[in-house]
């Protein structure tokens, strides 16, 4: 069980990290963070099998700061969607140089 | 005392000053909230804090000199933490006095912003305090959060809001990475504790494990995202031009100490035993951010934009500390941290009170001249540049930086660190290109026609630059004493792990 767990766990965060890479919109960029986050939280779960409960509030601690994570992220992207109209990364590039 | 960690009482006891510091940021936040924002009630939260700070420095200055010590446990009680902690105090201190005046200027009234900085400090706080990966997790994010929410704090500023949302997508996503490390550390040595990481590494023989292995690099990465390293940097120009010049300040000299410091602890704590896999990809790391932020920094005009690259390059010559691994590195890394960070202070403060409203006079060229209508804010920038660069004499605290980072490289068994000493004189070398050439431009060229003179300099401002130059040339002076201080605060490396490597 627990090599299938991990498999999944590393397919799920290389999707993750691919959404990042190649996705524009700033929303679905921040989607596939969390998938991401979630992706390791498998692992951890898989682990704690192994070593005890460790795994477990590991994962606990990482949903609550993602969820901070969260709010603040929304509210920077709603900040700047009030000064572009847009949230394509593509077209938020004030910063050059 | 020794501090038994697995008492709740003691383990909050050896908390003191990172509790203290939070639960006064707490009360702070709901003093900023108590009247609408204006430019007087943050000024008032904005010396509250200053109050706040000044005080838990005082606690760790105590705990520093009572010697406490604490046995195995989640959080260190040593002197690197502490000495790490004055650091970032130290950081907050001048990132909060110069942003009293910088936010009243440009109308950044959120009282919030000053109470912020003193939640991120304590994040680092508790970074620097981490003895488990776990803990190393939540002062990452107590500290990330916070800074994200500062570099969009120019709600007026669209640059603000594009530097705020690059950071915290970059951020979240080496969180990913930092946080699959730990995951698979976690799961091929069965603990999240320093301690125990590195006594299982020997007493199984995990050493050549794939698993571990690939934790550690993955930690490799998210830390050198964390610290901008080339070539996970790209985030760090943008942000430091977009953010608010204080809070630039901060993120350049603080953020990016509490990274390195955790980084450090680390390494040596737990993964000493593992330099044939680590020392090479660090040696790239180093070398490529040397030379890379050097010559990029060439090309730039725009004065936050080239300290932004300078202190990618100075990432590089800090990991050649850490490379370098041993206890002279460790000394020479504090004492660099502590130049470095005095010297940006300096020039960030000179920036901040070069600029109008709006961040705009921020090029080179409306620097020309400085000497003749600003005279004191001329030699500040020209000292701290100096400093930057590790000029002999006039660089002050800058220069014997250099030399010690340089002397521990070449101490180390590694023979691999001897190239990498030689490039970081080149890229120093080459970092004269872009300092020299502020300096020069301050001194040597005449006031442009129809230049504006740069309003008075808020009393504020012009106590940090002169503490930060003051220091960066008293620590010249004396910097065997203060090396004696670095070099007395190291951290506590597990027995097992230094017998081991003996043979």
């Amino acid at each position: 069980m627990l090599a299938e767990a991990l498999a999944l766990s590393g397919v799920l965060f290389v999707i993750g990290v691919i959404g990042v890479l190649t996705r524009r919109n700033a929303i679905i960029v921040f989607m596939s963070v969390e998938l991401m986050l979630n992706a390791v939280n498998l692992s951890f779960v898989a682990f704690s099998k192994l070593y005890g409960a460790t795994g477990q509030v590991f994962v606990i601690f990482v949903m609550t700061v993602a969820a901070a994570e969260a709010a603040v992220g929304l509210a920077i992207i709603i900040s700047i969607f009030r000064h572009q109209e847009t949230v394509n990364l593509k077209d938020i590039n004030l910063l050059r140089g | 005392m020794n501090f038994d960690l697995s008492v709740p009482t003691q383990l909050m006891q050896a908390l003191t000053p990172d509790v203290f510091l939070m639960v006064g940021a707490m009360a702070l936040m709901l003093v900023s909230a108590l009247r609408p924002d204006s430019d007087e009630h943050q000024r008032l939260v904005g010396y509250c804090s200053i109050g706040v700070l000044l005080a838990t420095l005082g606690i760790v200055i105590w705990f520093g000199s009572r010697g406490f010590t604490s046995g195995p446990g989640v959080i260190a009680v040593d002197g690197y933490r502490l000495a790490a902690d004055m650091l970032f105090i130290l950081a907050a201190l001048g990132a909060i006095a110069l942003g009293i005046e910088y936010n009243g200027r440009e109308g950044i009234w959120n009282a919030e912003s000053h109470v912020l900085v003193l939640f991120a400090t304590s994040g680092m706080m508790i970074m620097a305090a981490a003895r488990d990966l776990m803990i190393v997790f939540i002062g990452i994010e107590i500290m990330s959060i916070a800074v994200y929410v500062l570099a969009g704090m120019n709600r007026r500023s669209p640059r603000s809001a594009e530097g705020a949302l690059k950071y915290f997508l970059l951020g979240a996503f080496s969180t990913g990475f930092l946080l699959y490390g730990i995951a698979l550390v976690y799961g091929s040595t069965g603990s999240t504790n320093f301690t125990t990481i590195g006594h299982n590494i020997v007493q199984y023989k995990l050493a050549h494990q794939g698993m571990l292995l690939m934790g550690v690099g993955l930690l490799l990465v998210g830390f050198a995202f964390k610290v901008a390293a080339v070539p996970f940097h790209m985030w760090a120009p943008d942000v430091y031009e977009g953010a608010p010049t204080p809070i630039t300040a901060y993120m350049a000299a603080a953020v990016k100490a509490a990274a390195f410091a955790t980084f450090l602890r680390l390494w040596r704590e737990s993964f000493d035993l593992l330099d044939f896999a680590w020392l090479m990809p660090v040696w790239w790391i180093a070398a490529a951010t040397m030379i890379y932020g050097n010559l990029v920094a060439l090309a730039q005009r725009n004065v936050k934009r080239l300290l932004a690259y300078s202190s990618i390059v100075h990432s590089g010559y800090l990991l050649v500390a850490i490379a370098a691994g041993t206890n002279s590195g460790s000394a020479a890394f504090l004492f660099y941290l502590l130049a470095y960070t005095l010297a940006t202070f300096g020039a960030f403060a000179v920036v901040c009170a070069m600029s109008r409203p709006g961040d705009r006079d921020l090029e080179i060229t409306d620097y020309e001249g400085l000497w003749r209508v600003r005279p004191g804010l001329a030699i500040g920038m020209a000292i701290c540049m100096l400093a930057l660069l590790g000029f002999p004499v006039f660089g002050g605290a800058g220069f014997w930086a250099k030399v010690y980072v340089l002397a521990a490289a070449e101490a180390t068994p590694f023979r691999q660190l001897m190239p990498l000493t030689v490039l970081l004189v080149l890229a120093s070398v080459i970092s004269a290109g872009y300092y020299l050439q502020i300096v020069r431009v301050m001194f040597m060229k005449p006031r442009p026609e129809g230049a504006q003179v740069p309003a008075a300099t808020g009393a504020l401002t012009r106590l940090v630059l002169a503490i930060s130059v003051a220091l960066v040339i008293l620590v010249g002076l004396i910097p065997a004493r203060a090396v004696g201080w670095a070099r007395n605060n190291q951290p506590t490396a597990p027995v097992t792990l230094s017998t081991a490597k003996a043979p």
